[in-house]
């Protein structure tokens, strides 16, 4: 039985090609996208995960130098000595390649690659062993080392055993020590063998991968928007038919297939669609995320000096999550679907008026569900705390906007209708509003891609304009100098002061505020401040006061992490505790940062002199000074042109612009393509409807013009809708998600032609989904239209 | 006794309350018998008919088939009664457009787990659709979907055939082709026909006919 | 890279195929322990890295003042990966460090790892020192140590006074551990005294008792064929000591080796006449222990039953094995350590 009723549920796909297209299309695309997007998210974590362990990052506490130098043989061994169970670690550059050197004797478990088959003589003894990837290991210098392939080990860092590492780095002091989350009992306090060494508890979060959090935050949100469109599109066609094959699973019930039978077996070809479509979805996925991963990886390593690889790892968690969400999202869509087949009577009921009551329930109890899920998003917004809220808002606001769609758009109709005057204007007016429930889910589908469109470029868009001003405020030197030593840094002092506008000594120290990790920075009075630093919040001069000594500058994490306003006390020192002046943006840094007058630095941090400058001077001057401290033996790579980092910033922020963009553009498309699948399954329902208007008089052409027009009319009325959904959607990103995830919040800036320009790819999408349908229409044989009349019953 | 009623009842909701549509039917068929059931609209043939066929329950009674209590049936016992007991014929034709008239009619068969491709072959050329079996049911003619329906219902061969204006939705002519057709294979295969129609024409071509009036067996 | 499996490969070039820990391993380019060669002290008392393996190995029978029985375990072993010093970071001579605590009812284990060349771990003669990060056993002259030790659930800080004369075992110091000849040098000092204060979460216990001290060094000390071990270390009323120990050769009884010590410390060697019968066995984890013995050293008058005081002495190290306090009863009464290898 089981073989006979599944070929006969199998066969309406055969009849109805079309449909299967848009449902396994549509599921596709939904699982594509959102496994592509996972798939970036995933390599770069994985990326940023290897480097954690490779340097203990987040695990483990660290102790360093307190000046921010290096931890010398002897005191390590002091500390061991001693009982502190603490391990090496030293890194540098070789050959492009970050070196890693640690002690596998003393390495707390996890650090360093698993290698199963690792040979721990050959790695401490004989010529000694690189760990690392294939393309770090053909980086790297030939070193006589032996290289070992290890896929584990973080994306351009080489692994390798102290000893070989300080010799290859020509170094012979070690940059930090790993603290062993156990100790023996009865050791000495830190400070009473290492004085001049800090213990720095562990990160929560790798660093690297908490800078990066921003990033891949609002790519998984755009990925689940993406997804979200995607079912919206699977939910039409499944529901299509389900519809459609409703006559038949009556007559198959009627012949004696048992239902329960019936319902399993439909839910059996959804699965297997579901599977079907999930590996095209995840193939799909994999492609996207294959093409858009350099652009990605090329983006964090200029944001954030994070490596990831710039080739994808094939996942195999990876792959079983695409399968699973792409039956997941079937069942969502085609839950309520199999559900009214399963509760369906045997015996047709009720007939149309039944039905038609059934609908305006429906649509009451979607106007209800839409107001309360707003409501709730109304809520979150004001009383709402924390990322999972902010998610919530974000999920509730959309949902709720886009089952407010029909409503909104029916409201609209049935007044233009009420407007309208002539008897075709009404017609047309009525009879678009009638086509509203058949179109509702295709509209939705497209209210959200436009909105998840405004709502992601605006973000984007904030954030590069936020940056562009940043780096103007903080890259106004026309030259950076870095100097190598203290000798050094005075002699470069001394040589320009004389010659140029300003010298900007920079020197940044790590403290405690509050117990929050904060740098300490210097800065010279100096007009190239107040020029171009331009605060969030101040006091009254705010320059002028920092300058003389009288309290401090903070940025925007730490005052709202220490919940610090102006004027508040910010103790940085036994006996010295300063108002705060100001607040100011620091994009980016997972530190608290506090900005003291120079002089008030070298009170509080005597044994730091600045070596790194900030140069003001005329831009037609600067070959000049840069040949003149070439000239005193700085090397080329310590100069920097602030133009030069300027563009390479800039070039950052566009590729990160090509990886949104190319990911707009897809959801656009795939919301074009609901739309095109819809009006193409209305147009065969509409013959009845048009036949008569065209028995009246009106040409095909003129049908099919209107026709169009109605497509472009809705697409445009939903725009509307979407502007202001994408713009609270923004804002939530913005003001809402990024404040809980990182403490701060980027200042929102409208792009209104960005917006004028997606409403006419928009208008565009449903003109080409409408064109179609309409030519078909226009080329409807006059025959087909009587034929309506003929078939009427 | 292969059918038997005992006192059906059976009634729908209406805008004002419960409508009665049978109260208090009985009624007796042998094995191979042909019995017409005709009576107004609204009469409760229909209804009769469906309870017969499991695919609806009285409020009242008890209607036995082939020595099985049909009312004491689940879902699933009924939908095993409809796939190996009693075949329907109905007058939409409800065939399954999306196969072909040869799978169509080897449909129920199948299910029912009686499938004799020599037995369809045989029933397709009787009823004049072997040159049709590769084509789609709407690419048939009303006459030729019903009869594609006959030899569905009867290549499973059922006990009991229940046909419910098997051509009410036919002109006269093919009508009477159809019925004659229908009439001379349940003949042969010697299954009982109950056979609902509202043509004092056609139920005179039956063995026994009954009329039904206001709910009751008149 | 974890540490276990580190020093399942890296305590001998080669896998537990060949013997326990590796020891049946080929020595290759080290030194290989050779007869009539004289002892010297306190010299020999040091480091031999031209050998491949060494140990300075202390264990101790205490009680504290209520008479509850305590053993204490101090062990620093070094594993050449080339027979040589060498400077700093680059030194392949790696140092390991076991110390346990072990009552009738716990047993506290922990270990350390170190590499030679940068100090964080060796052992100098004058002032004797052997030492791995906090642990060390030091003092100005041999006879007189200090003996420190910590874990994260305990510490301890000991004295030693030795009482006694080293002790020579095997051919004075020559000492044969199988039939094909495998060797190794090794001495002991049986005779020491120990007092101290042993630090535990629950607070401070003072102990006293006496300790035996092991020094061992080779390059290939077992056979191919020989398994593991049971080593006994046992101090009998009246002063006398006897140390045996058996090669097992898979199921068999294997080589077996005993030195006699008398109250003066005059040693007598015995090779093959050292018996010791598993008479019960307990299961810990995927190795079945014998925890009581039968021990029997006829020319001497030894028949003895030789108990665990806690059977579950399992040092979950690298590498894994058995080592714990005991108590002699029979025809000598006393106390020592058993250590057993090769069971897991």
């Amino acid at each position: 039985m089981t073989g006979a009723v599944f070929h006969a549920l199998l066969s309406h796909w055969r009849r109805a090609p079309l449909q299967l297209f848009t449902l396994i299309a549509g599921l596709a695309l939904a699982t594509g996208l959102w496994s592509g997007v996972q798939a970036i998210n995933a390599e770069a974590r994985a990326s940023y995960d290897a480097a954690a362990a490779t340097l203990g990052e987040g695990r483990f506490a660290r102790i360093e130098a307190a000046t921010g130098g290096e931890v010398t043989q002897a005191q390590y061994v002091a500390l061991r000595r001693a009982g502190w169970l603490v391990s090496p670690v030293v890194q540098g550059r070789l050959g492009g390649v970050r070196l890693v050197g640690i002690d596998p004797l003393t390495a707390p478990g996890g650090i360093g690659p698993a290698a199963e088959e690792a040979d721990i003589s050959a790695f401490l003894g004989g010529a000694g062993q690189i760990f690392g990837r294939a393309e770090v290991l053909a980086a790297l210098p030939e070193t006589g080392a032996e290289p070992v392939l290890a896929p584990d080990v973080a994306p351009g860092t080489a692994l390798t055993d102290i000893s070989l590492a300080l010799r290859l780095l020509k170094r012979d002091s070690i940059d930090a020590l790993l603290v062993a989350p156990e100790q023996p009992i009865g050791r000495p306090e830190l400070a009473e063998i290492a004085p001049d060494l800090v213990l720095r508890p562990p990160q929560p979060g790798s660093e690297v991968g908490r800078l990066t959090d921003s990033f891949h935050l609002n790519l998984t949100a755009f990925g689940l928007l993406c997804f979200a469109v995607g079912i919206f599109i699977v939910h039409g066609a499944v529901g299509l038919a389900f519809e459609q094959r409703r006559p038949v699973i009556r007559t198959l019930r009627a012949l004696g297939v048992p239902l329960r039978r019936l319902v399993a077996l439909m839910l059996l070809e959804l699965l297997a669609f579901a599977l079907v479509a999930g590996v095209i979805g995840v193939g799909l996925g994999w492609l996207l995320a294959a093409r858009l991963l350099p652009d990605v990886a090329a983006t964090l390593r200029g944001l954030y000096g994070a490596d990831v690889a710039g080739g994808l790892a094939l996942r195999p968690a990876w792959w079983l999550s695409g399968l699973g969400i792409a039956v997941l999202g079937t069942g969502l869509a085609a839950g309520a679907a199999l559900w009214r087949i399963a509760t369906m009577p045997l015996l047709a009921a009720g007939g149309r008026r039944a039905w038609a009551m059934a609908e305006a329930r429906m649509a009451r109890g979607q106007g209800a569900a839409a107001l309360a899920l707003l409501l709730l998003a109304a809520g979150l917004a004001v009383w709402g705390e924390g990322l999972v809220a902010g998610f919530a808002l974000l999920g509730a606001g959309l949902i709720g906007a886009a089952l407010a769609l029909p409503l909104l758009l029916g409201a609209a109709l049935g007044l233009a209708a009420r407007l309208a005057h002539g008897p075709l204007m009404q017609w047309f007016w009525a009879d678009t509003r009638q086509q509203l429930p058949g179109l509702s889910l295709a509209l939705m589908a497209l209210m959200l891609a436009m909105a998840a469109n405004i709502g992601v470029s605006t973000m984007v868009g904030s954030f590069r304009a936020t940056f562009a001003e940043f780096l103007d405020q903080r890259l106004a030197p026309e030259l950076y100098v870095e100097t190598a030593d203290d000798a050094q840094a005075r002699a470069v002092e001394a040589l320009l002061a004389p010659r140029i506008r300003a010298v900007l000594p920079l020197a940044s120290v790590e403290i405690e505020v509050e117990g929050i990790p904060t740098e300490l920075n210097l800065a010279r009075p100096d007009p190239t401040y107040p020029e171009n630093w331009r605060l969030l919040r101040a006091t009254e001069r705010p320059w002028e006061r920092l300058a003389a000594g009288e309290g401090v500058l903070v940025s925007e994490q730490l005052a709202r992490r220490a919940g610090l306003s102006l004027g508040d006390p910010v103790r940085l020192g036994p006996e010295t505790a300063l108002p705060v002046l100001g607040i100011h943006g620091d994009y980016g840094n997972p530190l608290g940062q506090v900005i003291v007058t120079e002089a008030l630095f070298a009170q509080l941090q005597p044994e730091i002199v600045p070596r790194r400058f900030g140069l003001r001077l005329d831009p037609a001057e600067v070959p000049e000074i840069r040949a003149a401290l070439t000239g005193m033996g700085l090397p080329e790579g310590a100069i920097t042109d602030q133009a030069a980092v300027k563009r390479f910033s800039m070039q950052v922020f566009e590729r990160t612009f090509a990886v949104t963009a190319a990911l707009n553009v897809l959801t656009l498309a795939v919301a074009g393509f609901a739309m095109l699948m819809s009006l193409l399954t209305l147009a065969a329902l509409r013959l009845p409807q048009l036949a008569p208007v065209w028995a009246l008089g009106l040409t095909r052409r003129r049908l099919a013009a209107l026709e169009m027009g109605r497509a472009v009319l809705l697409a445009a009325l939903t725009a509307v809708v979407a502007l202001p959904v994408g713009l609270a959607l923004a804002w939530v990103l913005l003001a809402v998600v990024n404040v809980a995830a990182f403490g701060w919040r980027l200042p929102m800036t409208a792009f209104p032609w960005d917006y004028a320009r997606l409403g006419l790819f928009a208008l565009l999408a449903a003109g080409l989904a409408a064109l179609w349908p309409a030519i078909r229409l226009a080329r409807t044989p006059p025959a087909a239209l009587l034929g309506v009349f003929a078939h009427e019953r | 006794m292969l059918l038997r009623l005992r006192d059906i009842h059976k009634s729908f909701a209406g805008a004002e309350g419960p409508v009665p549509v049978l109260r208090g039917v009985d009624l007796d068929l042998a094995a191979g018998e042909s019995l017409a059931l005709t009576g107004e609209s609204g009469s409760g043939k229909s209804t009769l008919l469906h309870l017969v066929g499991g695919l609806d329950r009285p409020d009242r009674g008890r209607i036995e088939v082939a020595g099985t209590e049909v009312t004491a049936l689940d879902d699933s016992g009924r939908a095993a009664l409809r796939r190996g007991t009693v075949g329907v014929v109905f007058q939409q034709f409800n065939l399954i457009p999306s196969l072909t008239v040869g799978d169509n009619i080897a449909f129920q068969a199948r299910i029912a787990g009686r499938h004799e491709p020599v037995r369809a072959t045989a029933l397709a050329e009787r009823l004049g659709l072997a040159p049709h079996l590769a084509k789609y049911p709407e690419q048939l003619s009303g006459g030729q979907q019903q009869r594609c329906a006959i030899a569905r219902t009867l290549a499973a061969r059922p006990a009991l055939v229940l046909a419910d204006e098997p051509t009410g939705n036919l002109d006269e002519a093919t009508a009477e082709e159809v019925l004659g057709a229908m009439l001379e294979l349940v003949a042969e295969t010697g299954a009982a026909l109950l056979m609902v129609t509202h043509s004092q024409h056609h139920a005179a071509r039956m063995g026994r006919r009954l009329h039904l009036h206001a709910g009751r067996i008149a | 890279m974890n540490v276990r499996l580190f020093i399942l490969l890296a305590l001998p070039a080669t896998a537990q195929a060949q013997g326990f820990a590796g020891l049946g391993g080929t020595a290759g380019e080290f030194a290989l322990p050779e007869p009539d060669t004289v002892l010297s002290f306190p010299a020999d008392h040091g480091a031999h890295p031209a050998y491949r393996i060494e140990w300075w190995y202390l264990t101790a029978n205490l009680t504290d003042p209520d008479g509850t029985p305590y053993g204490l375990q101090w062990t620093l072993f070094r594993s050449a990966l080339a027979p040589r010093e060498g400077d700093g970071w680059e030194s392949p001579q790696l140092w390991l460090g076991h110390a346990a605590v072990t009552t009738a009812d716990t047993h506290l284990f922990t270990e350390r790892l170190a590499r030679g060349g940068i100090g964080q771990a060796g052992v100098t003669v004058t002032p004797f020192e052997a030492w791995i990060d906090d642990w060390r056993m030091a003092g100005e002259r041999f006879e007189a140590l200090n003996l420190a030790a910590s874990g994260p659930d305990f510490a301890y800080d000991m004295r030693l006074e030795a009482r006694g004369p080293l002790v020579l075992h095997g051919d004075e110091g020559y000492s044969v551990k199988s039939a094909e000849g495998q060797a190794s040098y090794y001495y002991s000092q049986p005779f020491f005294d120990i007092a101290g204060t042993l630090t535990l979460p629950e607070g401070a216990v003072e102990l006293t008792g006496s300790a035996w001290f092991d020094h061992e060094w080779s390059s290939q000390p077992l056979s191919e064929r020989q398994t593991g071990w049971d080593w006994f270390s046992l101090s009998f009323e009246g002063g006398a000591k006897l140390m045996g120990f058996r090669l097992r050769e898979g199921e068999d009884e294997g080589y077996t080796y005993a030195s006699w010590i008398a109250p003066d410390g005059r040693l007598t060697p015995y090779v093959g006449s050292f018996a010791a019968e598993p008479l019960e066995t307990t299961r810990l984890g995927a190795a079945e222990l014998p925890v009581r013995w039968a021990v029997r050293l006829p020319e001497e008058g030894v028949e003895i039953e030789v108990e665990a005081l806690n059977a579950a002495a399992w040092n979950a190290l690298t590498p894994p094995y058995w080592e714990g306090p005991v108590v002699v009863t029979g025809s000598h009464q006393g106390q020592g350590y058993l250590e057993m290898t090769g069971y897991e």
